[in-house]
């Protein structure tokens, strides 16, 4: 992706947006193999370590009032438990484990690619692939070892009319097959979408260093712009993993209680 | 005058086509909002419990958006 040229410099386009999501291997290796420890390992290992700072060491004190990094643990862990158990029911609870897992690292890595300079390992489809289709795949079993057969029914709406439900079941076949591309694309798609632009206003920000009067009005735009983009993003890291998180919770509802 | 060779210049074309798609999630997502906003101002009692709903139907909605992206970056870079 994007190795031609990038423009010159005096036009103030030194990057390309796309170049941000390459994948580069670290530690003098000169090409990416198996396993390359690679930019992608490297904030994805930052991730593991701050969520183990703020779930393990943050909430190690345990005590009746909580510290600020304590609450922070409790906060999440209180709310994703709220989650499961009112979109999925009581016997959900068992896969809560499972869910906070997937929240917080996506969460975690969300918030890690916002900072200047690092790695959004979520902007990659082949990261949240591998998460979605462990979903599906978790989905689909515990649907047929909890119902048997029964799961079919998730395809067979016994409230529509007679006539409607073959049709009514093929559109729901397909829904039930594509849920894996648009659980994964919607996360990654997000997050490349919104770092593009930002790297896009980036781009022009510096036209005002170029003797051509036009800089002054576009560098401060594109500043605000930046920033505004910048506070969006913030909050569409959260939104994702929130979603990601709750349609699991909508998919194992469906293979829990299969009955329309 | 032209340059470069017909192929690229229908992909780019295509690219810009396919962004029009996103006016439509842009669509979807506000209707999915501006109702939920006119149901919960009705009835704000209920309206807390049915957030998660509507994040859940704004992400359908979404979707379909972030597709229209996807084609265009298979487009750009891909094809």
């Amino acid at each position: 992706m994007a190795t031609e040229s990038h423009g010159e410099a005096e036009t103030g386009l030194v990057f390309h947006p796309m170049d941000q999501f390459q994948v580069t291997p670290l530690f003098g290796a000169d090409k990416v193999e198996w396993f390359t420890i690679t930019n992608v390992t490297l904030w994805m290992g930052l991730t593991i370590a701050t969520i183990v700072l703020i779930l393990v060491f943050g909430a190690r004190g345990r005590a009746l009032v909580p510290t600020r990094s304590q609450s922070v643990a409790e906060l999440a862990y209180g709310f994703i438990y709220k989650m499961v158990e009112d979109v999925t029911g009581k016997d959900g609870l068992v896969f809560f484990p499972y869910i906070m897992t997937l929240f917080m690292f996506i969460l975690v890595a969300n918030f890690l690619g916002l900072l200047p300079m690092a790695f959004t390992t979520t902007s990659h489809i082949a990261v949240t692939a591998v998460m979605a289709m462990a979903v599906f795949l978790a989905v689909t079993i515990i649907g047929f070892v909890k119902n048997g057969f029964g799961f079919l029914a998730v395809f067979w709406i016994s409230s529509a009319p007679l006539i409607l439900r073959p049709i009514l079941a093929l559109i729901e076949i397909i829904s039930y097959f594509v849920r894996p591309v648009s659980h994964s694309i919607r996360l990654a798609g997000n997050m490349m979408a919104g770092h593009a632009v930002i790297k896009v206003f980036a781009a022009f920000a510096p036209l005002v260093l170029i003797s051509t009067g036009i800089g002054i009005v576009v560098t401060p735009l594109s500043i605000l712009a930046i920033t505004a983009i910048y506070a969006l993003e913030v909050l569409v890291a959260f939104i994702q993993a929130y979603v990601f998180a709750i349609l699991t919770c909508v998919y194992l509802r469906d293979a829990l209680h299969p009955h329309h | 005058m032209l340059e470069g060779d017909i192929v690229q210049m229908g992909a780019y074309i295509g690219a810009g086509l396919a962004c029009t798609g996103m006016g439509g999630a842009a669509v979807g997502v506000g209707h999915v909002v501006g109702n939920f906003l006119s149901g919960a101002l009705r009835n704000p009692s209920a309206a807390g419990g049915q957030t998660a709903t509507m994040f859940i139907g704004i992400a359908f909605a979404e979707a379909l958006g972030i597709f229209s992206f996807l084609v265009a970056l298979l487009l750009m870079f891909a094809v």
